[in-house]
């Protein structure tokens, strides 16, 4: 069952909590939180307003603060989750970086670094995967929505074309193609 | 160490507006000219602070971006003398980076997605929202990709792509909590074992 925040505080706690725990991208908590715990969005509208997030110019989860906050409460919504995402996270970068400063660089901290890298990574690619399961529900069908997804992955990643390229090619195509399927039913 | 005027944070200011709309896909594609400009052409900043930017954005919680934050602290550092003086400069660095990088994508967003709200039953916003579903999900996995190879070779990091490797099955499989995947994560590369 969908639900909605009710005020802002809430929408301010939600964000903060979610950054807090987005170590190395904050996509893969947000969509644990939003989508799985709190059910302010289905999986298929995530995707959607992710989209929208993911073309504008700007950090994605942001936009996705932004649209999300302004489509329950306008512009202090929009700047409410903002605060969210950035005022708590923010505060423990200047404490890290002093940390930093005044530490040097160690080994093992280094070794660290790596190795929640190599975690983050993989909570990114599997919550990539975890939304292919909303492209059942797509207007051109599963199939061919996957081998749009894998030609865009094929195109920035292994021939590794700049996403504006891509979205200027590939992404107006397949919006042709599911402006044509929507328009005719 | 720089000697910073207001002009020069203005000019400063003035770059991590335009990123801003340059970054198309978010923070890490506008790594590379963040490279060519603050290190390269002006100096800003040095070759190991930029390393160093990534690397505490990285281990730090909160979103990506933040790596410009850290770009703004290492060039408000870099213009002060003292520690507490290097404290605030940096700090004041760091907030202006992120005001920078931030406004006017952010203005750009705001007004799109209250377009896109007020016109959300046309055809057109919902051939644009969903035809580019398909697209983002390759983009994102794409993200991934480039994270991994860019931090490690396939021969030599064979561990670390596994670790990868089975993290995305968790996490796409289970409902393994996030935080502990990143902790293993974390002690497994503290040990040196990946």
């Amino acid at each position: 069952m969908k639900q909605h925040p009710q005020s802002k505080t809430e929408i301010f706690w939600a964000f903060t909590w979610l950054a807090l725990q987005g170590f190395g991208g904050v996509l893969p908590v947000a969509q644990r939180e939003l989508v799985e715990k709190k059910r302010w969005y289905s999986k298929e509208e995530f995707l959607e307003e992710w989209a929208v997030a993911q073309v504008l110019p700007g950090p994605n989860v942001i936009n996705l603060a932004i649209i999300f906050g302004a489509r329950y409460f306008g512009l202090s919504g929009a700047l409410v989750a903002i605060a969210g995402m950035l005022v708590f996270p923010m505060l423990a970068l200047i404490v890290i970086a002093i940390l930093y400063l005044n530490l040097g660089e160690y080994p093992m901290i280094n070794g660290a670094i790596r190795g929640m890298g190599a975690v983050a990574a993989g909570l990114i690619a599997g919550t990539s995967l975890k939304l292919a399961s909303a492209l059942k529900k797509h207007p051109l069908g599963y199939w061919p929505s996957i081998a749009l997804a894998a030609l865009c992955f094929v195109l920035v990643a292994l021939i590794r074309i700049p996403l504006v390229y891509v979205l200027l090619t590939l992404g107006l195509f397949s919006i042709y193609l599911t402006y044509r399927r929507v328009k005719s039913c | 160490m720089l000697s910073f005027s207001w002009g020069d944070w203005f000019i400063v200011f003035l770059h991590f507006m335009a990123v801003s709309l340059m970054a198309v896909g978010g923070a890490v594609t506008v790594i590379p000219e963040m490279h060519r400009h603050l290190v390269n052409q002006n100096g800003w900043i040095t070759e190991e602070q930029f390393s160093a930017s990534i690397a505490i954005a990285q281990s730090a919680p909160g979103p990506n971006i933040l790596v410009i934050a850290m770009m703004g602290w290492h060039i408000g550092i870099n213009s002060a003398v003292g520690l507490y003086a290097q404290y605030l400069w940096g700090t004041i660095g760091m907030v202006l980076a992120m005001i920078g990088v931030m406004l006017p994508s952010s203005l750009l967003t705001y007004s799109t997605a209250k377009w896109v709200q007020a016109n959300q039953h046309s055809a057109y916003v919902l051939a644009f929202k969903q035809g580019l579903a398909p697209i983002v999900i390759g983009a994102i996995l794409a993200t991934s990709w480039i994270i991994s190879a860019s931090n490690s070779q396939f021969s030599t990091d064979w561990a670390l792509w596994l670790c990868t490797g089975i993290t995305v099955l968790l996490i796409w499989k289970t409902k393994i909590h996030i935080l502990l995947l990143l902790l293993v994560g974390t002690i497994l590369g503290a040990l040196g074992w990946i």
